[in-house]
C-alpha cells in the first residue's frame, strides 16, 4: 500500500511539474472536435453520432497518455528501481492505472463542457454521461497500463502500443457507445438501454483489472 | 508430446478420410436450405473452420498459462503454433464468410452478422501477435510477453462476442441461422462430421508444424555439435526454437 | 540503522535485522553460472564464493559480462543456468528474500530527472520501507556534500553530482551487500573521497566492485574475479594471488 501511494504520488507530482500529457490531451480533444465539425459538416450532434465523436476523441486522447505512461520508467531506470525494492510489483500496475484514470478525468472535465458547447443543444444528459465516462476511463486505464508496459520493453513502441491496444478496446467502445447514445438522444436523455451497457462496461473493467493484476509480474521479470 | 498419440501419417490419413466424408455428406446427403438453396452449404465449411480457429486461440491461452507457470519453452512453442493455425483458419473463415455473404446477399461483408464482426475483431487482435514478437528482441522476454498476450487475448474473446452480440440485439435479425437454431437431423449430422474433420485438420497441421520445428532444432544442434564453425540454421527471429539451445 | 520489515517481508516471515544465512554463511555463492542473451553466451561457467564483510573486485574488458554478473547478483537478471545464492536466498526463486538488503549502483543512477534530489531519494527510501526518511537523507547528502542542492531537480545536476546522489540512493537502507558497477565513474578524486565512507572498504559491508582501475581495485579487495572477453573466468580467488600484470593481460586478451 505504501508502495502504491509512493509511486502514484511520484507520477502525479512529475506530471504536475512537467505537464507532458495533460495539455496535449486537452488540446488534441478540442482540435479534434473542430475537425469533426468540418469533417461531418454539422454543428449539432445527438444520439449515436454525438456518442461516436466524443468517444473516439477521448480514445485517441487517451492513447497520447498511454504512450507516455512508462517512458520515464524505461528511460530513467524506474523499472530497475522498483524491481530492486522489496515491494509487490502489482503496486506499480495499480498506481499507473489510477494515474491514468486521473488524467482521463481531468481531460474529460475540460473536453466535456467544450463538447457540449460546440455540439449539444441540451446538456441534461451530461451528468450521467460523466458517470459512464468514469467507467470507460477505468477500462482504458487497465488495458492501457498493461499494453503500455509491453510496449515500453519493445522496439517501435509508439506503433506497437496502439496496434495491440485498439482491438482490445473494441468491446469497451461498443459498450460505451451503447450507453452514451441514449443519454445524448435528441429529445433528452433516455435510460432504457443504459443498464445493460453499464453492466458490460463494468464487466470489461473487472476482467481487465484482474487480468492486468495477474499477469503484471511476468511483464517485469527478466 | 504424448507417446500414445497416433503418428503424423495416421492423423493425416484420418483427416483426409473424415474431411472427404464430410464433403460427400454435404453435397449428397444434407438437404438444401429452404431460404438460401445450395449456397447455404458453404456453412459446412465456414462454421467448422471458424470454431477451430477460436478453439486454437483458446488452446494457445491454455498453453500460455502452462508456459508462465512452468517456464518450459515447449509450451511457448505450442502456444505459438496454436495461434499460427488459428490465424490461418481465421483467414479461411473470414474468406468463406465473405463468399457466403456475397453468394447469399450480394454484399462481400455484412455488419449485421454479429458473429462475423466479433470474429473479425478477434482476428485483428491476434494478428498483432506477430509484430509483438518481432518487436521484442530478448528471446525469453519475447516468449513471456507472447504468453501474456495469449492469455489476455483469450480472456478478451468471450467479452468481445458478448459485446458485439448485445450491440446487434433484437433490432437486426440474425442473417445466418447457425447450429443453435435447431438444425434438422441430416444437417446436424453433416455439420458434426465437418467439425470433426476440421478439428482433425487443425490438429494434424499443428502436429506437422511442431514436428518441423523440432526437427529443425535438432538439426541445428547436431550441426553445432559436429562442427562448431558451421553456421547455425538461421532461426527465425520470432518463431520459438522448439525448446533447447 | 536497519529498516523495519516491510509488509512483503513480514508476510514471508522475514526480519531484515536477522537475515537467514546461506549454507556456508557466505554472502554470495555462485556455481557454474551462465547467462545467455538470445543464443549468445555472455557469461559462462562462473563460480565464486564471497564471505560476509569481504570485498570482491571484478575485472575484465568491455563486454566480458561484468555488468551482467552484477545485475544477476542484484536479482535484476535471472541466470540461464547454474546456481546462485545471494544473502542466503536462492535466485531466482527466492529473490524476494534478498531484495531490500542489496545496494545496487549500476550505470544508470536510477533517479527520476524531474524530481528534486530529496524527492528522488525519498521515493527510493519509501519503496524500501523507510517511513520517515528525512533525517537519513539529510545525513547522507551531507556526507557527499550535496545537502545544499537538495531542492534542485536531478536533471540540473552535473554527472559527478548525480553519481554522488546515486551513491546515497544505494545506501539509503543500510544494505549488508553492495554491488557497485564502476562507482568512480564521473567522479574526480575529491568526489571519490566523499563517497568512500559510504561505499568503500570503510563501510564494513560485503562488496562486489566492478572497476577498470585494476591496481586500485586489487589493492582494496579480498578476492578477485577476472573475466575474459568471451565471458569465461580467467582467474577466481584471493586478490593477492592476481598480480596487476596478470590483470592487465586479461584486458589485452593474452591470458
Amino acid at each position: 500500500m505504501a508502495a502504491f501511494r509512493t509511486i502514484l504520488a511520484k507520477d502525479l507530482r512529475v506530471e504536475l511539474r512537467t505537464l507532458q500529457s495533460l495539455p496535449a490531451m486537452a488540446l488534441f480533444a478540442v482540435t479534434t472536435f473542430v475537425v469533426f465539425r468540418f469533417g461531418l459538416d454539422r454543428t449539432s450532434l445527438e444520439g449515436s453520432l454525438a456518442a461516436g465523436v466524443l468517444l473516439v476523441t477521448v480514445l485517441f486522447a487517451a492513447l497520447l497518455a498511454i504512450n507516455r505512461l512508462f517512458v520515464a520508467e524505461r528511460d530513467e531506470g524506474g523499472f530497475d528501481a522498483m524491481r530492486l525494492a522489496p515491494i509487490d510489483l502489482s503496486a506499480l500496475f495499480a498506481a499507473k492505472v489510477v494515474a491514468l484514470f486521473v488524467y482521463l478525468l481531468v481531460l474529460e472535465a475540460i473536453a466535456l463542457p467544450v463538447f457540449a458547447a460546440f455540439f449539444l443543444d441540451d446538456a441534461a444528459g451530461l451528468l450521467p454521461l460523466a458517470g459512464v465516462l468514469a467507467l470507460v476511463n477505468l477500462g482504458l486505464a487497465a488495458t492501457g497500463a498493461v499494453v503500455s508496459t509491453v510496449g515500453a520493453h519493445s522496439r517501435a513502441r509508439d506503433l506497437l502500443t496502439p496496434l495491440i491496444l485498439l482491438p482490445l478496446l473494441v468491446p469497451l467502445m461498443i459498450a460505451a457507445g451503447g450507453a452514451a447514445e441514449p443519454l445524448l438522444a435528441a429529445g433528452g436523455p433516455s435510460y432504457d438501454e443504459v443498464g445493460k451497457w453499464v453492466g458490460t462496461l463494468a464487466l470489461y473493467d473487472l476482467v481487465f483489472l484482474l487480468v492486468g493484476y495477474a499477469v503484471y509480474d511476468f511483464l517485469l521479470e527478466d | 508430446m504424448n507417446l500414445r498419440m497416433p503418428s503424423l501419417k495416421t492423423m493425416a490419413l484420418t483427416t483426409v478420410v473424415v474431411l472427404g466424408g464430410a464433403f460427400a455428406l454435404a453435397f449428397f446427403y444434407a438437404p438444401n436450405d429452404a431460404d438460401q438453396g445450395f449456397v447455404q452449404k458453404i456453412f459446412y465449411l465456414h462454421v467448422p473452420i471458424a470454431i477451430c480457429a477460436l478453439g486454437g486461440f483458446i488452446l494457445a491461452a491454455i498453453y500460455a498459462i502452462a508456459h508462465l507457470r512452468t517456464g518450459n519453452p515447449i509450451h511457448d512453442v505450442r502456444s505459438y503454433v496454436s495461434i499460427h493455425m488459428g490465424i490461418i483458419f481465421g483467414t479461411a473463415a473470414l474468406l468463406t464468410g465473405a463468399i457466403w455473404a456475397r453468394a447469399a446477399w450480394g454484399k462481400w461483408w455484412v455488419w449485421e452478422e454479429p458473429t462475423l464482426v466479433s470474429f473479425l475483431i478477434v482476428y485483428l487482435l491476434y494478428a498483432t501477435y506477430y509484430p509483438l514478437r518481432y518487436a521484442i528482441e530478448d528471446r525469453e522476454r519475447q516468449a513471456r510477453y507472447a504468453s501474456v498476450f495469449a492469455i489476455t487475448a483469450g480472456a478478451f474473446v468471450p467479452l468481445n462476442f458478448m459485446a458485439v452480440r448485445l450491440a446487434e440485439s433484437l433490432v437486426h435479425p440474425r442473417v445466418f441461422a447457425t447450429s443453435e437454431g435447431g438444425l434438422p437431423g441430416e444437417m446436424l449430422f453433416t455439420f458434426l462430421v465437418a467439425l470433426a474433420g476440421m478439428a482433425l485438420l487443425f490438429a494434424t497441421l499443428m502436429r506437422f508444424e511442431l514436428a518441423a520445428k523440432a526437427t529443425r532444432g535438432q538439426l541445428s544442434r547436431m550441426r553445432r555439435a559436429l562442427d562448431s564453425e558451421a553456421p547455425a540454421v538461421p532461426a527465425s527471429r520470432i518463431a520459438p526454437s522448439g525448446g533447447g539451445s | 540503522m536497519v529498516p523495519a520489515p516491510t509488509a512483503v517481508q513480514r508476510e514471508a516471515g522475514e526480519d531484515p535485522a536477522n537475515p537467514p544465512a546461506g549454507e556456508t554463511g557466505a554472502a554470495v555463492e555462485a556455481r557454474a553460472l551462465r547467462r545467455d542473451f538470445g543464443d549468445e553466451p555472455v557469461l559462462q561457467d562462473v563460480s565464486l564464493t564471497l564471505e560476509a564483510g569481504a570485498t570482491l573486485v571484478v575485472l575484465g574488458p568491455n563486454g566480458a559480462g561484468k555488468s551482467t554478473l552484477l545485475r544477476m547478483l542484484a536479482t535484476l537478471l535471472r541466470p540461464t543456468a547454474g546456481e546462485l545464492r545471494v544473502l542466503g536466498a536462492e535466485l531466482p526463486r527466492r529473490a524476494w528474500r534478498a531484495r531490500g538488503r542489496i545496494g545496487y549502483l549500476g550505470h544508470d543512477p536510477l533517479l527520476y530527472r524531474d524530481l528534486t534530489l530529496v524527492e528522488a531519494l525519498g521515493f527510493h527510501a519509501r519503496l524500501h520501507g523507510l517511513e520517515e526518511p528525512g533525517a537519513r537523507i539529510t545525513e547522507l547528502l551531507e556526507v557527499v556534500g550535496l545537502e545544499r542542492r537538495r531542492d534542485q531537480l536531478v536533471r540540473t545536476l552535473s554527472a559527478g553530482q548525480v553519481q554522488r546522489a546515486a551513491v546515497c540512493r544505494c545506501v539509503l537502507h543500510a544494505p549488508p551487500l553492495l554491488l557497485l558497477d564502476e562507482p568512480g565513474a564521473h567522479l574526480d578524486p575529491a568526489g571519490i573521497e566523499t563517497v568512500e565512507p559510504l561505499i568503500g572498504r570503510a563501510a564494513g559491508v560485503t562488496r562486489v566492485v566492478v572497476t577498470h582501475d585494476f591496481e586500485g581495485g586489487l589493492a582494496t579487495a579480498d578476492r578477485a574475479l577476472a573475466l575474459r572477453a568471451d565471458g569465461t573466468v580467467a582467474y577466481q580467488g584471493e586478490a593477492a594471488g592476481l598480480s596487476p600484470g596478470d590483470a592487465r593481460s586479461v584486458y589485452t586478451g593474452r591470458s
